[in-house]
């Protein structure tokens, strides 16, 4: 009986010739990630663990300081250093203070950290991410993870795989967070829970690299464990331009047993906008009929961090100031997506339009700081998550939408069809 | 293997998730008792002032969906929240609260049944679920036999301590 992609990668890193869903096996990791918040709660846990002084492989760990930076307040301060002081205790070399790095799951592939065929687990629901790079990657608590760090190892449940087909050239405007979204509310908010997502079809070819990142991003708002795509040889020449590491690449056998597969058609979808207060409630943009008038418009996090999305949300601010009534908050996804957008001129575009740009992190996306949401407050989002108070205040509503989307909105100072910039006189 | 778990039930509604559970800005703090003071606060902002040591939340479909963060269940602990009752779990809560060790137990048929302020009684040595208000039991989901092993060995820190010595005798 032939394996999913998924399952290739998890039997190799165990150690097996061939496993089944619903099979408990303890695999090898690759890499395992904590940032300020999880790692935290990870190195007590760590700690705790009689026999355990030293991690598995300093190499094989990753420290990112992104949620509450720069620190909110003396707490926050004192986990940063916490984990900070754990790195250098422990020689751990990929640790990412302020400045240095970013958000980690748009950090770690741009390091090189993220490679096919790899077992990665993290202390973060989005570790999913990296199923773009074709690893097998899935997100998990902080005794999981203090686990891994002393052990190298998981204990994991094998998953069953649901198929995805995604066929035709998307539209005008129409990018990879549109075609989540609609996965998204296809599948349901569990939809995919304790299962894998296999991405396939057509469409994902001349799909930017990006695009596949938020789709893997957001496997987990289906429930997922992973989300996961073939690497091609796009994704290889990314990866190989960033580490002489060697990976192996996988791919799912032509027999491969499937629990379920979808088919969706995107050249015929349209902008997609998720209504509070879950990722699920989504529409297309022409079934938007009500108007609705925004406080804020937030472009960024590990869903929507990327330079690709600042370029296309500056090209349509290029020369345009935003609506009166809201503010924009913009924060690019790493140290580097920020150096780039510099040098390309996005940055001031941006300011000029009247957006405020702030440092990368993921503060907004979780309702930590840095753009929290007042009552009654409604925000066009771009990152992953809507649900009653993510973004700060339980009465403040939270709507997800593409860069493009919040783009144009920003400019209408309510949610339009980026597609018909033209007709709303902006 | 714990005692009968007895208390209160305080009943929510399917995908009661990990934002509600303790909302982000919470995220640092990591006294137990403080994050309790928070619990269910973006759901129920009465919640903490109203439960009771040994109460029992209980929910439909979906408890726990969203982010990774463990002070999800540590702050239903820290709550006095002895155990979670729901018609299903998402994947990542699942195992945090079996972890940090806060017994969950997945029934849907005790789950429609229950109303909040019922009072629940549950033996986590066999699962079974008894709702004393209305004079009814079930059976709540067995654990695969892997999770069942963990949980008697008093949860993952043993489990952990056994393999690091295994791999020190290699």
């Amino acid at each position: 009986m032939g394996m999913t992609l998924t399952e290739k990668i998890l039997a190799r890193h165990a150690g097996l010739e061939s496993l089944r869903p619903g099979q408990i096996i303890n695999a090898k990791v690759d890499l395992v990630l904590a940032n300020e918040l999880s790692a935290a709660v990870a190195i007590a846990g760590f700690r705790s663990f009689k026999g355990a002084s030293k991690v598995f492989d300093p190499d094989k760990i990753a420290l990112v300081e992104d949620h509450f930076v720069p620190a909110k307040d003396a707490q926050s301060a004192k986990l940063a250093k916490l984990m900070k002081d754990f790195a250098a205790e422990q020689k751990i070399k990929h640790f990412f203070d302020v400045g240095r790095g970013g958000i980690e799951h748009v950090v770690l592939p741009e390091e090189g950290l993220t490679a096919p065929g790899e077992l990665i687990v993290g202390g973060d629901s989005h570790t999913c991410t990296y199923g773009a790079f074709g690893a097998f990657a899935t997100g998990m608590g902080s005794t999981d993870i203090a686990a891994a760090f002393a052990l190298g190892e998981v204990w994991l449940k094998v998953p069953a795989t649901i198929k995805i087909i995604y066929n035709g050239k998307p539209g005008p405007m129409v990018v990879g967070k549109d075609i989540m979204l609609k996965t998204v509310g296809t599948l349901g908010i569990d939809g995919a829970t304790y299962r894998a997502i296999e991405y396939h079809g057509s469409t994902i070819k001349d799909l930017p690299i990006t695009g596949r990142i938020t789709m893997a991003n957001m496997a987990i708002e289906a429930g997922a464990k992973n989300g996961i795509f073939h690497a091609d040889e796009k994704i290889i020449a990314y990866v190989k331009e960033r580490t002489n590491r060697p990976f192996i690449v996988e791919k799912a056998d032509d027999d491969a047993v499937y629990e379920r597969v979808i088919e969706i058609d995107v050249a015929s979808l349209e902008p997609q906008i998720a209504f509070p207060h879950m990722p699920d409630n989504v529409r297309g943009i022409s079934e938007v009929r009500e108007e609705i008038l925004l406080d804020q418009v937030f472009i960024g996090s590990c869903t929507n961090g990327y330079i690709d999305d600042l370029r296309i949300v500056a090209e349509i601010l290029k020369g345009k100031r935003i609506a009166d009534n809201l503010r924009v908050i913009v924060n690019p996804g790493s140290q580097k997506v920020y150096m780039q957008a510099a040098d390309e001129g996005i940055l001031t575009i941006l300011a000029q339009a009247g957006c405020a740009v702030n440092t990368p992190g993921c503060g907004a996306c979780f309702g930590g700081h840095m753009g929290t949401l007042g009552d009654g407050e409604r925000c066009l989002s771009t990152t992953n998550r809507n649900y009653v108070g993510r973004m700060g205040s339980p009465k403040a509503e939270v709507f997800l939408a593409s860069p493009a989307t919040c783009a144009a909105s920003a400019l209408a100072g309510k949610i339009v069809d980026p597609r018909t910039l033209a007709l709303v006189g902006v | 293997m714990a005692n009968t778990l007895r208390g209160g039930a305080h009943r929510y509604g399917k995908n009661v998730d990990t934002d509600v559970i303790i909302p982000g800005k919470y995220c640092s703090i990591v006294d137990i008792v403080e994050l309790g003071k928070h619990a269910l606060e973006g759901l129920d902002p009465e919640f903490a002032t109203k439960v009771k040591k040994g109460d029992l939340v209980v929910a439909e479909t979906n408890f726990g969906c969203g982010s990774s963060r463990e002070v999800a269940p540590i702050a239903l602990k820290g709550a006095g929240v002895a155990g979670v009752i729901a018609s299903s779990f998402a994947r990542i809560f699942y195992r945090n609260a079996l972890n940090i060790g806060l017994p969950i137990f997945e029934s849907e048929e005790a789950v429609k049944d229950i109303a909040t302020g019922d009072e629940i009684e549950v033996d986590p040595a066999t699962g079974k679920i008894r709702n004393l208000t209305r004079g009814r039991e079930y059976q709540s989901a067995a654990f695969p036999p892997f999770m069942q092993s963990l949980i008697d060995a008093g949860g993952l820190q043993p489990y952990v301590e056994r393999r690091l010595a295994e791999k020190s005798s290699l």
